[in-house]
């Protein structure tokens, strides 16, 4: 079928069609407990308890499992849900408010979305990251829906006189079928508060066989008609009456900090009104501001003019002679010597000087950019000792304890109102931008937006890191892999915590070096110094985004050297359907979870290859110029794999025409937005795959804007991504959706344009290096 | 004094004559669904119709738009549904939705000029417009829809 004449034939699609009168409007008024509003009563923190265990309560604040939390009943039978998650594009303003409806059998037409504000103790852990939402909360929030309804069957039940078994809850009414009595939510509410909160042991849960909602795909998204008319609200649509606009010339180079400036020119500029210095932290300092001059204007367009205006002398400090062609071949001197080691099996060096074959591969990435389409912004408005933020931050929670400690105030006085998120990609989790807002607005006396220009985003972030992966793989006479050495040589992201960080840490290293899933007898994973020059941080996929790209492509190398399938090899270096036991990795890390309920299942890896390679054709016979790649990665606890087949002419263009991909991600809720997920996920692949790099010299980051660090555009976009899900096991706990796709799509990609053109790619981007 | 035509009305500027359109209308008179993504036109977050052109209004003075006429989000229809609006949420284009008013006004304007473009010139004319979360394949099958009959 032609996808591009009849979009109502969408191959995986058809069971996705949006119901209409579904959409919400996303701005609600409060939960103010208005006259009948019940079930939002005194807080008291429950932990969850699941059918299997999660990280969920390791987290900060835990989970929170309270239906006077999270749910409210209007007399008019209106039921609202607490969302608490930041949206970023996942969904997840929806999903989870949809297994809380979906268990108190509530009619998802009559639910209404409150945003919840920044307080973790009330509502458990609000840091949206690590794609852990649903993994976290699918079992807390089915529960939260089960009290509900529980306690609304109990107040049926008292006022029928009719023992609480013979009453049920079904679609926004109780029914008593032996007497065909039945009463709406709305005219229980009133008693049903007065109910008490029913133990979380005792609850009984639906049977899934009775779901509506969950795992259908067919609710939109609740904030869809909004965004489409243009009404939905990100950080950068908040506007206060009396509310300052203002822009920041930050330090070029991290570290760095102003030594004299001149804003003489810059106040002459028509509606700029004041030019002021904004406090700075030394390098590293967490998520603090780096400082610099703030021009303040009636509009944004002013601001900016005033400070094109600026006349800045920066002292550079110490990271002033970063230079990325020099830092890649310190990155790859480490790499071709010993380093820590994190994971030893056998004896890797026995076995690779025994070898009948050593296949060398060293792969470097470097910093990426992450350029949500909304740059950084925030609204503060900071009175005495109270504090108000409006704005994009993935963790509400953090961004209240950073913007009170920054202000010295408590925290119970900052108010952290979290909007839509134009994009995080994990850039938004790091609240410097909303500091930098309140630093203002306590200054100023009024509110104040800070507004980031594409360009501070570019310059100014906090980058992915840049890396070089060398793997050694030993094969014997017969072609089987019997050594494997990997060295990951990065600068870490806790390096922007602590000074003189040179060894990545556990969440960096479990991201595909230390728990490699294949069977081979000798393995050894070692993690080389390198010190870290700008501010590194979280981006979406973080370190599984290098080490997927150079453990795949390691297998395709190692297949053609022995002329083998690209697939048939993957599937032999996973080896048998096992769980991977690893006793010599100190600190596996596992995502934060349980190894019992998320262990390395090579069953599941297995399947995703044979699903997307059954699916999406491998060896199907392409055109000449074509090529296909395979690829698959377990990151964030799910499991991926993906083909590509990519077209090379002869002037070295490359373009896509096809995607599949296969995740399982266990328990799901809802696949419209993991199709959705994973076709974006797709074209970051490739974003960072074909163009992606950040580069320094003397220590400035060179690029600035769309034009230099360039991402997919339409016109180069895949012609078609497939996505294939695999259906659960009764008791899979959830995993991943957010992260797990982009990973294995650069490897695929390379992979693919090997197949087409016979160049191995080992440095990404991959840029012009098709042209020669 | 600069007087504007806005969705219809009359707006009035007395400020920097080379303010751009797109802070003029977000900052000035609270017409937010217009969005900054670059400030160069370089990804199209903040494309409105100027006549029946789509322009990039970060790039755009508000003096170059005197007596023309400027529909942004808010006024490309009445409630909302127009056939793309209509197409985009059939198809559930969104991910986070920031770029997709542009989206929506460039590929309104496509239309207008284009009734019904096919797959290259749906591409070229959309190549302007970025989205990071990666809804292209949706975009351009929204597109479609919306030239074939919501």
């Amino acid at each position: 079928m032609n996808i591009r004449t009849n979009p109502k034939k969408l191959r995986g699609f058809e069971r996705y069609i949006k119901i209409d009168n579904v959409s919400r409007r996303s701005i609600l008024k409060g939960l103010g407990l208005a006259g009948g509003f019940v079930l939002a009563a005194p807080v008291m923190s429950r932990p969850s308890l699941a059918a299997y265990q999660t990280g969920a309560d390791k987290m900060p604040h835990g989970t929170v499992v309270d239906p006077r939390v999270f749910v409210a009943i209007a007399p008019d039978g209106i039921v609202t849900i607490v969302a608490h998650r930041a949206e970023m594009g996942t969904g997840v303003r929806t999903s989870l408010p949809m297994i809380v409806a979906e268990e108190m059998e509530a009619d998802w037409s009559r639910v209404r979305i409150q945003q919840a504000h920044g307080d973790e103790v009330k509502f458990g852990n609000q840091d949206t990251d690590g794609s852990r939402s649903t993994r976290h909360y699918l079992m807390p929030m089915r529960q939260i829906g089960a009290s509900a309804r529980t306690m609304l069957e109990a107040a049926a039940a008292k006022r029928w006189g009719v023992p609480a078994t013979e009453v049920k809850a079904v679609n926004h009414e109780v029914v008593h079928s032996a007497s065909g009595r039945r009463i709406g939510f709305g005219d229980l509410a009133a008693d049903a508060a007065k109910e008490s909160v029913p133990s979380v042991e005792g609850l009984k849960l639906k049977d899934p066989k009775d779901f509506r909602y969950l795992g259908k795909g067919q609710i939109s998204m609740v904030d869809l008609r909004d965004i489409t008319v243009g009404t939905a609200r990100y950080g950068a649509d908040v506007r206060l009456p009396g509310m300052k606009y203002a822009v920041i010339a930050r330090p070029p180079v991290t570290g760095g900090k102003v030594a004299s400036f001149d804003g003489a020119a810059a106040m002459k500029v028509s509606g700029v009104e004041k030019v002021m210095e904004v406090k700075g932290w030394p390098w590293p300092s967490k998520f603090q501001p780096l400082g610099g001059i703030a021009v303040i204007g009636r509009n944004t367009g002013a601001a900016i003019k005033g400070r094109d205006a600026l006349k800045i002398v920066w002292d550079d400090g110490a990271n002033g002679k970063y230079d990325s062609v020099a830092y890649r071949a310190e990155l790859e001197a480490a790499a071709r010597k010993p380093g820590l080691v994190l994971r030893k099996e056998g004896d890797v060096e026995a076995a690779l000087k025994g070898a009948d074959k050593v296949i060398v591969g060293e792969y470097y990435l470097p910093h990426l950019a992450h350029v949500s389409m909304e740059p950084p912004v925030a609204v503060a408005d900071v009175k005495g000792d109270k504090a108000e933020i409006w704005g994009p931050v993935q963790s509400a929670g953090g961004t209240r304890e950073d913007v009170a400690k920054t202000l010295g105030i408590p925290q119970e006085n900052v108010t952290v109102n979290v909007t839509l998120l134009g994009g995080g990609f994990g850039r938004k989790s790091k609240c410097d931008f909303a500091i930098e807002a309140a630093l203002l607005s306590k200054e100023l006396g009024a509110p104040v937006k800070v507004q980031w220009t594409r360009e501070d985003d570019v310059r100014n972030g906090f980058l992915h890191t840049v890396s070089v992966e060398r793997i050694e793989a030993g094969l014997d006479k017969s072609g089987k892999v019997t050594a494997w050495r990997h060295r990951s040589v990065a600068p870490s992201i806790a390096s922007t915590f602590a000074a003189n960080t040179v060894h990545q840490a556990p969440f960096e290293l479990g991201m595909g070096l230390v728990d490699m899933p294949f069977e081979i007898a000798n393995v050894q994973c070692e993690n080389p110094e390198a010190a870290a020059h700008t501010r590194i941080g979280w981006f979406r996929s973080v370190s599984n985004i290098p080490r997927a790209f150079a453990v795949q492509s390691m297998v395709a190398e190692i297949a053609h050297a022995t002329k083998r399938d690209q697939k048939d090899m993957l599937l032999e270096l996973i080896g048998s359907p096992r769980i991977v036991k690893l006793d010599s990795v100190k600190d596996l890390w596992n995502y934060g979870e349980p190894y019992d309920s998320y262990p390395i299942d090579t069953a599941r890896l297995r399947k995703v290859v044979e699903l997307v390679a059954d699916k999406g054709g491998w060896g199907r016979s392409v055109p000449k110029g074509h090529g296909l790649g395979i690829a698959a990665h377990r990151s964030f606890v799910s499991y991926i794999a993906t083909i590509v087949e990519v077209a090379v002419d002869d002037k070295g263009k490359l373009t896509v025409p096809r995607v599949d991909t296969a995740i399982d991600c266990g328990t799901y809720v809802n696949p419209e937005r993991i199709q959705s997920q994973i076709e974006g996920a797709a074209i970051m692949g490739m974003s960072l795959a074909k163009h992606g790099a950040i580069t320094f010299k003397d220590g400035k980051v060179q690029q600035s804007n769309f034009d230099d660090f360039r991402v997919i555009r339409i016109d180069e976009s895949p012609a078609v991504t497939n996505v294939y899900i695999v259906p659960p096991g009764s008791d899979t706990p959830p995993s991943g959706v957010g992260e797990p796709g982009v990973p294995p799509f650069a490897p695929a990609l390379i992979n693919a344009i090997f197949a087409a053109t016979g160049k191995r790619i080992r440095a990404l981007p991959i840029g012009k290096q098709l042209e020669a | 004094m600069i007087t504007l035509k806005i969705n219809g009305q009359q707006k009035n500027w007395d400020g920097d004559p080379d303010l751009s359109l797109l802070w003029f209308l977000r900052d000035e008179i609270g017409l937010t669904g217009t969005k900054y993504g670059c400030g160069q036109a370089l990804c199209g977050a903040c494309t409105v119709i100027v006549d029946k052109q789509a322009i990039r209004a970060c790039i755009t003075s508000v003096s170059d738009v005197v007596d023309r006429e400027v529909t942004t989000i808010e006024g490309l229809h009445p409630t909302g549904d127009h056939a793309v609006q209509k197409a985009w949420r059939q198809l559930n284009v969104p991910q986070c939705g920031f770029c997709q008013v542009g989206q929506i006004m460039q590929a309104a304007a496509l239309l207008m000029d284009n009734p019904k473009p096919n797959h290259d010139q749906i591409r070229e004319a959309m190549a302007g417009n970025i989205c990071r979360c990666g809804c292209y394949q949706r975009i351009e099958n929204a597109v479609h829809l919306a030239s074939t009959g919501v």
